[in-house]
């Protein structure tokens, strides 16, 4: 087992507008790329996000060795339970996802 | 004919490069473009209508670009005005720049393109079936759309261009899409459209499509095929890989970008090196829409807040800080309803070295040295907001984890504890508004600005 956020080169997120998060998996290599699309379960990520899988949209891009995902916010930036403005920390639960 | 766009960074109140910058003014660009804003600090600047920069920073930095506009002989042009692009936000621009007119002595013809609407009106066109919902969109309805403290509409190319069509030397824009100031001048004089909306796009930002992100300065060539992006600082390179990444950035779907009157489409863009420095890409497809549609932002307010912040730094207290908080929050709930009994209000224990950022979704525990206690009150005016807070103040001074225990005293960090932190605003449309023609939604104010 290891922690994702050691396996890649980076992850990051970040809004995409108020209402939508977005976090990009820079994989490093190609072969890093095919395992994690194999090793990442849209199920299992879903849920690590609170959000219904079919809310969650997942793009493998082989040109740049990311996986990308995007999903509407937990709760909608600046709502009164919004944590996190930026949404940038919601890329430290897959960076200590366990592999 | 190629078109050069110069830009100078990713937003103005971030800094650039000025030695990057006289660099590009040297290089015959035909238009400077900056970005002013973006909703990504979140819904008071629009709320109120207010920079969330500051404007001796932006003054400094719009001083700068005024004279590379003087040295070029081009349009300089600014969207998204003071963060928001409200119409007080055009207008704080607008008085920057006569500032800096009589201090530069320039005269100028300045363009003012106002994206705000009134809720009145954008509630009728609501009834009229022109306000769509995109997804996800909060629920709404004529009545709400009209206590919406402020509504912007994002303006394209089309809007940018009549600006410019107004022969302006500076246009200082409302809200309008990152990439539209960008865009207009290329579009308008023929480029390849897929190729003026992905080099938009790819140089919204400044340099952060290169290896070296806070140097700023980009300049964009777009012809009949395609663009071409090169950074301008020294240190800076642009990639293949530094620039297709970039379509990632903020970016739900990193093939597809909408925008009024249609969408970009990169998927079969093809990006190759020109050289150590600057991309060639060429492949981008612009999809036009049937109908002209703009994207609406809207701000309301949501209540008002009180905060308190207490800490926790006994190890008992650190150690059961949630058991702890949990047990205050129940007691707080039952004193607030038998002693205030207030309008609907919300309180919050955001417990900071446990959860404060992640809360329910959080995966990881640690042991910290202390907790922060945050108390978050929202209800619905000021005044209750802070009694709510006076009520929970020595409680959350003083309470025990356990009836049987000596009475503790946290650290309050200073005096008086509560802060009254105003208004909250929530972004409340996520909407597309249905236009005629793209300047139904949209004003020009056209001033001569006389100071040589």
């Amino acid at each position: 087992m290891a922690e994702l956020g050691t396996l890649v080169t980076k992850i990051r997120s970040k809004n995409a507008g108020p209402f939508w998060v977005t976090v990009d998996v820079f994989c490093g290599s190609a072969a890093r790329f095919a395992e994690l699309c194999q090793t990442l379960d849209t199920p299992r990520l879903a849920t690590l996000y609170g959000v219904a899988p079919e809310r969650l949209k997942r793009f493998e891009i082989a040109d740049l060795n990311v996986i990308k995902l995007s999903f509407p916010r937990p709760v909608v930036q600046g709502a009164p339970e919004d944590r996190d403005q930026h949404g940038a920390q919601y890329a430290v639960l897959l960076q200590e996802l366990d592999i | 004919m190629a078109t050069r766009i110069l830009i100078p960074s990713g937003v103005l109140g971030l800094g650039f490069d000025e030695a990057a910058l006289w660099r590009g003014v040297a290089s015959g660009p035909d238009l400077i473009a900056i970005d002013g804003g973006s909703t990504d600090s979140g819904p008071a600047s629009l709320g109120t209508a207010t920079s969330k920069y500051s404007r001796a920073v932006c003054l400094s930095e719009w001083r700068v670009l005024m004279q590379a506009r003087a040295r070029a002989g081009v349009p300089l042009v600014i969207g998204t005005c003071g963060t928001a692009g409200a119409d007080a936000c055009v207008d704080w621009m607008y008085d920057i720049t006569c500032e800096l007119a009589r201090e530069l002595g320039q005269t100028l013809r300045v363009a003012r393109l106002y994206s705000e609407q009134e809720p009145a009106a954008l509630a009728r066109a609501y009834e009229a079936g022109r306000v769509s919902p995109l997804d996800p969109a909060p629920a709404i309805d004529a009545a709400a759309i009209g206590t919406m403290a402020h509504i912007v509409a994002l303006a394209g190319a089309e809007q940018i261009q009549a600006a410019l069509d107004s022969g302006a030397d500076i246009v200082l824009a409302g809200r309008t899409t990152d990439t539209a100031i960008i865009a207009a001048l290329p579009l308008a004089r023929g480029a390849h459209a897929g190729a003026a909306w992905h080099g938009a796009k790819v140089g919204e930002c400044g340099a952060l499509c290169s290896t070296n992100p806070t140097s700023g300065v980009i300049l964009l060539d777009v012809d009949e095929t395609g663009f071409t992006v090169t950074p301008l600082a020294d240190s800076a390179q642009c990639t293949p890989h530094s620039v297709s990444a970039h379509m990632l950035y903020e970016n739900a779907d990193p093939f597809l970008l909408h925008e009024p009157g249609g969408h970009l489409d990169v998927t079969a863009a093809r990006y190759s090196a020109v050289d150590d420095r600057a991309v060639r890409v060429e492949g981008a497809e612009w999809v036009p829409a049937p109908s002209y549609r703009v994207k609406l932002e809207a701000a309301r307010v949501a209540g008002y807040q009180t905060t308190l912040l207490a800490i926790l730094r006994d190890a008992h207290y650190v150690r059961h800080a949630r058991a702890w908080a949990d047990r205050l929050e129940r007691f707080l709930e039952a004193e607030i309803a038998r002693r205030i009994a207030p309008d609907a209000y919300t309180m919050e224990l955001r417990l900071i070295g446990v959860d404060a950022t992640l809360g329910t979704l959080e995966t990881t525990s640690g042991d910290p040295t202390e907790v922060g206690v945050l108390c978050i009150i929202t209800a619905q005016d000021q005044a209750q907001a802070t009694e709510i807070a006076k009520l929970v103040n020595p409680f959350l001074l003083h309470y025990p984890l356990t009836d049987n225990e000596e009475l503790p005293t946290f650290a309050f960090p200073y005096s008086p504890v509560h802060s009254e932190r105003g208004a909250l605003y929530a972004f409340a449309m996520n909407h597309v508004l249905t236009l005629d023609d793209p300047m139904q939604a949209f004003r020009l104010q056209i001033d001569e600005v006389a100071h040589g």
